[in-house]
């Protein structure tokens, strides 16, 4: 018996047998409780139903995703359980994602993001990159313990409309401001939105390194990303 | 009697204070601990410590804070400077136990290195396991270690219990191990400087030759 069999029997019913609604219902439910089985099986039948690939994204993983972010900034959910509920939409993803670039649907923008050199933790940052993918964002994860030069490059190769940084530790976080300075020293510090994030960062300190947000977590970086990105896009349409 | 020094502490260096005081008989050194398990939220230490300091601060001349910075970014030092109190220099107790220069040097050689303190080794499981969820859902172990590469356990005391454990730890995380015996570092200098600025303890001239 396989464990999805296992967890369906314990469930006792089909996610077959829910109509669309329920199903859609339930599986923001799994996607809470970090079902990645049934987040795969449920996007599944959803697609079989000939729902488009960009529909069950949004409707089943991004807004159960976006339940998942209110409770773990309410802190009735905590990191862990958010850690079982990216990994659960990570499964999703994974189905949905040749589908998606199949559609030809332009991205609302593009990202690169990356932890700042010294430090090796990622497990924000890859929750933002889950998020803005989601979002409807192309997202460059370049992974962690990068430098100017690596965040550079990565600029140069992807030109990305949002340069996202993130760090953990007190120590590595003035990192940020090495890069944006650098940015400014280079003359390209306007060709790029730069967000910030982290657990010891706040508003004061991404306004500090000359970021233009500093973001609180995942949920915030995939509502500030778009509209910034739309923001600036007016912006240079009224000026051009 | 000296006048007496209160140390508000994180409650996971309790044990390390007593044994100063006790090694060095700083019977004037009052001790009273707020929580370790506030490090999970570290933006409510800066506001506990206010509450702390002022609910003592008729009874004492003399106030210290025995936490570093402790990931609140500052947020320590801006209620210290309001406050008119002092704390242990650095980031973490990581590096006030193994000092500056030697944690840097630590830091760099590995960034994927993490740290286990006696206090850290002897309640491994409530504050390591537990907190991350480990003991719920031991798969996402590489979800939070699958960046590191070693665990360093900076000991404060020598004991062969300690050093199984912390081993066995890093066994438990699938990490290296290594052993470094710092001792107390800079919470004991800075402890004794603070005696030794109040003007008594003759004996704390020891420390600070």
């Amino acid at each position: 018996m396989t464990t999805t069999e296992t967890i369906q029997e314990e469930q006792d019913f089909e996610l077959s047998e829910l109509d669309d609604n329920e199903l859609v219902e339930q599986m923001h439910e799994d996607l809470y409780d970090g079902l990645k089985e049934e987040i795969v099986e449920g996007a599944s039948i959803l697609l079989e139903r000939k729902w488009s690939a960009d529909k069950v994204l949004n409707e089943a993983l991004v807004e159960g995703m976006r339940i998942v972010g209110i409770d773990f900034r309410d802190g009735i959910l905590f990191v862990p359980e958010v850690l079982l509920a990216a990994n659960a939409m990570k499964g999703g993803m994974e189905i949905l994602r040749p589908l998606l670039s199949e559609t030809g649907i332009k991205p609302i923008g593009k990202m690169v993001i990356g932890t700042v050199k010294g430090d090796i933790h990622d497990i924000g940052k890859n929750l933002v990159g889950m998020m803005l993918e989601g979002a409807g964002f192309e997202v460059f994860d370049i992974g962690i313990n990068n430098s100017v030069e690596d965040y550079f490059e990565a600029l140069e190769k992807h030109q990305p409309d949002i340069l996202g940084m993130s760090a953990l530790l007190t120590t590595t976080m003035p990192y940020m401001k090495v890069v944006i300075d650098e940015m400014v020293k280079q003359g390209i510090r306007d060709d790029y939105i730069v967000l910030v994030g982290g657990a010891p960062l706040n508003e004061e300190f991404g306004r500090a390194v000359g970021a233009d947000a500093y973001c609180r977590d995942a949920a915030q970086a995939a509502d500030v990303a778009p509209q910034m990105v739309r923001e600036r896009r007016r912006g240079v349409a009224v000026n051009a | 009697m000296p006048e007496p020094i209160l140390v508000i502490a994180c409650g996971a260096l309790a044990r390390e204070i007593d044994a100063l005081r006790q090694r060095w008989g700083w019977r004037h050194l009052h001790l009273k601990c707020i929580d370790a398990k506030l490090h999970n939220r570290p933006a409510a230490i800066p506001g506990r410590l206010r509450e702390m300091i002022r609910r003592h601060r008729d009874a004492y001349g003399k106030i210290f804070v025995a936490y570093a910075d402790c990931g609140t970014a500052g947020g320590i030092d801006r209620v210290l400077a309001e406050e008119g109190a002092e704390r242990l220099e650095g980031a973490h107790c990581y590096e006030f136990f193994a000092g500056r220069e030697r944690f840097a040097a630590l830091a760099e050689a590995e960034p994927g290195t993490f740290y286990l303190t006696d206090f850290l080794t002897r309640h491994f499981d409530r504050f390591v396991i537990e907190p991350l969820g480990l003991d719920r859902h031991p798969e996402l172990r590489d979800a939070w270690f699958g960046n590191y590469r070693k665990l360093v356990y900076l000991s404060q005391t020598v004991d062969p219990a300690l050093i199984e454990s912390a081993a066995a730890a890093a066994a438990r995380l699938g990490l290296e191990f290594e052993h470094e015996h710092c001792g107390y570092g800079g919470l004991e200098t800075s402890l004794a400087g603070l005696i030794g600025r109040s003007g008594h303890g003759q004996e704390d001239s020891r420390l600070l030759a």
